[in-house]
C-alpha cells in the first residue's frame, strides 16, 4: 500500500477502525476474564479442600491451555459458530490455568496454624474462607488474574481469525498486506492494553480484602461483565454473510475492487483463511474468498461464482522452460503440451482434493490421470539427458511436476530429476534463471505481479483478459530472461468467490453479479 | 469442669486415641503429655470439637457438648497454639478483638478488655496497631494468650504454648502465665513434651504412649507411685531434679531453697539429702 503514509497518518485514517476494534478486543478479554474468574476462583477454594481433585482438575485445565489456540478456535466453530462467542469461550478456558492454581496455590499455601487458629476461635468454615484465607491467598490469586489477563489481551488477536473483531485484524491485515503501519496500528494499542489492564489490576492488589464485604467486591465483577457486552461488534446476521481473510480485505484485487467495481456491499467479517472454508461449510458463513482450484473447494463442497467482470487477474497456469533447454531437446516443447488444455478448474480441484484430503501421493494421483485420458507411457529408461523439474511447495504443483516427469520419461529418451518443493515464487524463479532447472509450472498473474511488475495502469489493463496476460508474459520473459511460456494448461488458480454449493443453487446465484443484484433485492 | 469418657479416635487403620477419660475440676489444670505420636494433641482438639471423636462422650460443666454447634462451642474454649496462629493480616488489637467480635461485643468493651489484659500480660499498648511479624516470639505468644483470654471463656486449651519459644523466654513466661489470676480461675487442659513444664504447672498429669493413657494423676504421683515401667522410665533423666522440686522442705521445695546458693553450701544441702 502507500509506503509514504506515515504511522500517525494511518491511526488518523483509521481512527473509527481503531477505536472498534481496541474496544471489541478490551470486551473479549474482560469478558472473558471475568468469567473465568467466576469460575477458577470458587473451582480453586473447591480443589483446595478437597485435594483429591486437584490432580485432575489442575490436569484437565493444564491440557486446555496446551490446546493451540488456532486449533481451539477450529473446534469451537463448529458448537458455537464464528464471532465473539467461540473467541470469548477460547480466551475463557486459556484464562482458567492461571487463576485456577493460583487459588490452589494461595489457599492451600495459607499457614495451617492460622487456619487452625481461626477455626479453634469458633469462625465458621464461611468466616474461615472470607476472613482468613482468602485474604492471605489474595495476592498469589491476584497475580494469577493478571498472568491471565496479559495472555488473554495476547491471546484475543487471534480472536481475527474468527470474525471476533479486536485488533488482531489490523496486525494480521498488516501482515498479510505487508504493511507495518497497519501492524504497529494493531500491535501497539494491543501492547498499551495489556499494560494497562495490568497496572489497574496491580492497584486493585493492594485494596485490603479483610474489611471488605464480599458484595462490594462481586457488583464491579458483574457490572464489567455486563457492559464489556456492549464493546462487543454488533450482532452479526442478515441474509448473507461474507467472511474474507484480513490479505482478501484490504488488497484492490480483493473486497476493495468487488465494492469499487460490482458496488457489492454486503455484511462482512474478517477470518482466517484456515477457519473459513470450514465455517461456509458449516453454514456459519455464505460467502468467502479463496483459490479457485484449492482442494478444500471440493472437500467442503463450495462452488466459485464466475468474475463476470474480471477484477480478479488471471492466473492461468503454464510450464515455463528455458529457451536453452528446448534448444537442446526440441521434442520436450510437444510433451510439455500434451497437457495444454487438458485440465479445467474442477478437474485440478479434484485431483488437489485427492492430494491434500484424501492423502494420495501426487505421483499415484497422476498416473491416473495420465492414465484416464490415455497419455501414460511407461517409462522408457532412456539416457539422452536430464531434465530438471522444479515445483513450489504445495500440492497442487506435486502433481504438474509429476505429469511432467512421467510425460517426459515416458515419450522421451530423456531422465527426469524433480526438484520439488522450492519455497516460492522467488526461489522457483530464480534456480531457473540460474541454470539449476529446466522448467517449472507458473501462474500468468504470478509473473506478472510477482515476477515483472509492471506499472498499475499496465495491470488494470491487462487483467481484464487472461490472454492478454499471457501474451504479455510470453513477450517479457522471452525478453527479458530467455524463457518460455508454453500453452497454458487449462485451469485458472485466481482469486475466487465461492459459495456453498446448494445455497449458490437455491438462490440461483452462478456469477458476483448475481450476488449482487441478490443482494440489492433483498 | 471437664469430664471425657472413653474418648476414641482412629486416623485410618491406626488407632489415635484409645478410650481416654479424665476429669479436670473447675480451676484445675490437667497436662497431657507423652512422646510425640502418643494422642495427646488429638485429645486436646477432640476437647474442642477440632477433632470429631469416633466415640466417647465430653462434657463440660455436666453439659453433653458434642451436640452443639462445634462453632458455638469453641467460641466458649480459649485456645493456645505453639505456633501462636496470629493472622498476619491483622494487627494485634484486631488479632484480639476476633472471638469477641464473633460475639458481637461492642467495640468499647473490646478496646477496654484489651487494654485490661495488655497490663496483665506485661504487653506494650503501643503493640496494638503492629502486625504479628514485627512482635518478638514472647510478645507473639502473649498476644496468642491475650487473643485467647479476651471472652474470659472459662476453659482455656494449650497446645505445647511455650513450645516455639528459646529457653530463658521459656521459662520467664510460664512464670508469668502461672502467676496471672486470669488462668487460675480457669479450668486449663495443656499439652506438653516438657516434663519439667507439666510438672511445674500441672495439678494433674495424664502421661500417654501409643494413644492410650499410661497413668492420670497428681506429678507427686506420677513420681513416687508410677504406675507401671512406662511411666518410671519416661520420668528416669529427670527424676532428680522433679523430687528435689517436689520434695517440700518447709514452704518450699528443696529446688527453690537450693537456687541462690553457692557451691560449698549446695553440696553441705545435697549430702544431707542424697545420703540423710
Amino acid at each position: 500500500m502507500n509506503e509514504t503514509q506515515t504511522f500517525w497518518e494511518f491511526i488518523v485514517a483509521q481512527a473509527d477502525k481503531l477505536l472498534s476494534q481496541t474496544a471489541a478486543h478490551i470486551g473479549l478479554t474482560l469478558i472473558s476474564l471475568i468469567a473465568a474468574i467466576l469460575i477458577a476462583v470458587p473451582l480453586g477454594i473447591f480443589i483446595a479442600r478437597k485435594p483429591r481433585f486437584s490432580a485432575a482438575i489442575l490436569g484437565f485445565t493444564g491440557i486446555l491451555q496446551t490446546i493451540p489456540s488456532i486449533a481451539l478456535l477450529g473446534i469451537l466453530i463448529p458448537f458455537l459458530g464464528i464471532g465473539p462467542k467461540p473467541a470469548i469461550l477460547a480466551l475463557f478456558l486459556y484464562a482458567l490455568l492461571p487463576i485456577l492454581r493460583n487459588t490452589y496455590t494461595g489457599i492451600t499455601a495459607v499457614d495451617a496454624s492460622v487456619k487452625d487458629a481461626a477455626k479453634g476461635m469458633g469462625m465458621s468454615d464461611f468466616q474461615v474462607l472470607m476472613k482468613v484465607e482468602l485474604p492471605l491467598a489474595f495476592p498469589v490469586i491476584m497475580a494469577g488474574i493478571r498472568t491471565a489477563t496479559v495472555i488473554n489481551v495476547g491471546v484475543a488477536t487471534l480472536a481475527a481469525y474468527i470474525a471476533a473483531g479486536g485488533l488482531g485484524e489490523f496486525i494480521f491485515g498488516g501482515i498479510a498486506l505487508n504493511n507495518s503501519n497497519m501492524i504497529l496500528a494493531g500491535a501497539i494499542p494491543a501492547a498499551l492494553l495489556a499494560i494497562l489492564l495490568d497496572y489497574l489490576l496491580s492497584l486493585a492488589q493492594k485494596i485490603s480484602l479483610k474489611k471488605l464485604n464480599l458484595i462490594y467486591v462481586f457488583i464491579p465483577f458483574v457490572l464489567i461483565l455486563f457492559t464489556s457486552f456492549f464493546l462487543l461488534p454488533t450482532k452479526i446476521g442478515g441474509r448473507l454473510l461474507a467472511g474474507f481473510t484480513p490479505e482478501f480485505m484490504g488488497r484492490s484485487d480483493g473486497y476493495l475492487g468487488l465494492k469499487a467495481v460490482y458496488g457489492l456491499d454486503m455484511e462482512t467479517v474478517v477470518i482466517s483463511d484456515a477457519m473459513k472454508y470450514k465455517a461456509a461449510y458449516e453454514e456459519k458463513l455464505d460467502v468467502i474468498d479463496g483459490y479457485s482450484t484449492d482442494g478444500r473447494v471440493k472437500a467442503f463442497n463450495l462452488v466459485t461464482l464466475t468474475d463476470d467482470l474480471h477484477i480478479f487477474p488471471p492466473y492461468d497456469a503454464a510450464p515455463i522452460v528455458r529457451q536453452a533447454t528446448l534448444n537442446k531437446y526440441p521434442e520436450l516443447e510437444g510433451i510439455l503440451n500434451q497437457l495444454a488444455g487438458l485440465i479445467n478448474d474442477s478437474t485440478m480441484t479434484e485431483l488437489n482434493y485427492r492430494v491434500d484430503k484424501l492423502n494420495e501421493t501426487p505421483e499415484k494421483v497422476a498416473i491416473d490421470f495420465l492414465k484416464q485420458n490415455n497419455l501414460y507411457q511407461p517409462g522408457r529408461q532412456g539416457n539422452k539427458g536430464t531434465i530438471r523439474v522444479g515445483s513450489k511447495i504445495f500440492g497442487e504443483q506435486y502433481i504438474l511436476a509429476q505429469l511432467y516427469k512421467l510425460l517426459i520419461e515416458g515419450n522421451s529418451d530423456l531422465r527426469v530429476a524433480n526438484k520439488t518443493g522450492l519455497g516460492g515464487t522467488k526461489i522457483c524463479f530464480d534456480a531457473l534463471v540460474n541454470d539449476e532447472i529446466d522448467l517449472y509450472p507458473e501462474y500468468t498473474g504470478t509473473g506478472l505481479l510477482v515476477i515483472l511488475k509492471p506499472s498499475p495502469d499496465t495491470v488494470a489493463a491487462l487483467s481484464k483478459s487472461a490472454e492478454a496476460v499471457f501474451q504479455y508474459v510470453y513477450r517479457e520473459f522471452n525478453e527479458k530472461y530467455n524463457i518460455k511460456w508454453l500453452k497454458p494448461i487449462g485451469f485458472n488458480n485466481s482469486y475466487a468467490l465461492m459459495m456453498r454449493r446448494e445455497k449458490a443453487q437455491s438462490l440461483r446465484i452462478k456469477s458476483i453479479s448475481d450476488l449482487k443484484h441478490y443482494i440489492n433485492r433483498n | 469442669m471437664i469430664r471425657a469418657e472413653q474418648l476414641l479416635k482412629r486416623f485410618g487403620g491406626t488407632i489415635a486415641v484409645n478410650k481416654v477419660s479424665f476429669k479436670v475440676p473447675r480451676g484445675g489444670t490437667m497436662v497431657l503429655l507423652g512422646p510425640s505420636g502418643c494422642g495427646k494433641t488429638t485429645t486436646l482438639r477432640m476437647i474442642n470439637k477440632l477433632v470429631e471423636p469416633d466415640s466417647g462422650q465430653l462434657f463440660i460443666d455436666g453439659k453433653e457438648v458434642y451436640n452443639r454447634k462445634p462453632e458455638v462451642l469453641r467460641r466458649s474454649i480459649g485456645y493456645v497454639l505453639q505456633h501462636h496462629g496470629l493472622f498476619p493480616h491483622y494487627t494485634v488489637a484486631e488479632n484480639v478483638a476476633i472471638v469477641p467480635r464473633l460475639l458481637k461485643w461492642s467495640s468499647e468493651k473490646i478496646l477496654q478488655r484489651a487494654e485490661e489484659l495488655f497490663i496483665k500480660l506485661n504487653l506494650d499498648p503501643a503493640l496494638k496497631n503492629q502486625y504479628p511479624a514485627a512482635l518478638s516470639g514472647g510478645q507473639q505468644q502473649r498476644v496468642g494468650l491475650a487473643r485467647a483470654l479476651m471472652a474470659d471463656p472459662p476453659v482455656l486449651l494449650m497446645d505445647e504454648p511455650f513450645g516455639a519459644l528459646d529457653n530463658l523466654t521459656r521459662i520467664r513466661i510460664r512464670k508469668e502465665f502461672m502467676e496471672l489470676d486470669e488462668l487460675k480461675r480457669k479450668t486449663v487442659v495443656m499439652v506438653t513434651h516438657d516434663i519439667q513444664e507439666a510438672f511445674e504447672m500441672g495439678n494433674q498429669i495424664c502421661l500417654m504412649d501409643k494413644g492410650a493413657v499410661m497413668q492420670l494423676g497428681t506429678p507427686e504421683e506420677l513420681l513416687f507411685q508410677p504406675a507401671n515401667a512406662f511411666v518410671e522410665d519416661f520420668l528416669k533423666d529427670q527424676r532428680l531434679l522433679l523430687e528435689l522440686k517436689a520434695l517440700k522442705i518447709g514452704q518450699q521445695s528443696a529446688w527453690a531453697l537450693m537456687d541462690g546458693m553457692n557451691r560449698a553450701d549446695l553440696q553441705q544441702v545435697l549430702t544431707r539429702v542424697i545420703k540423710p
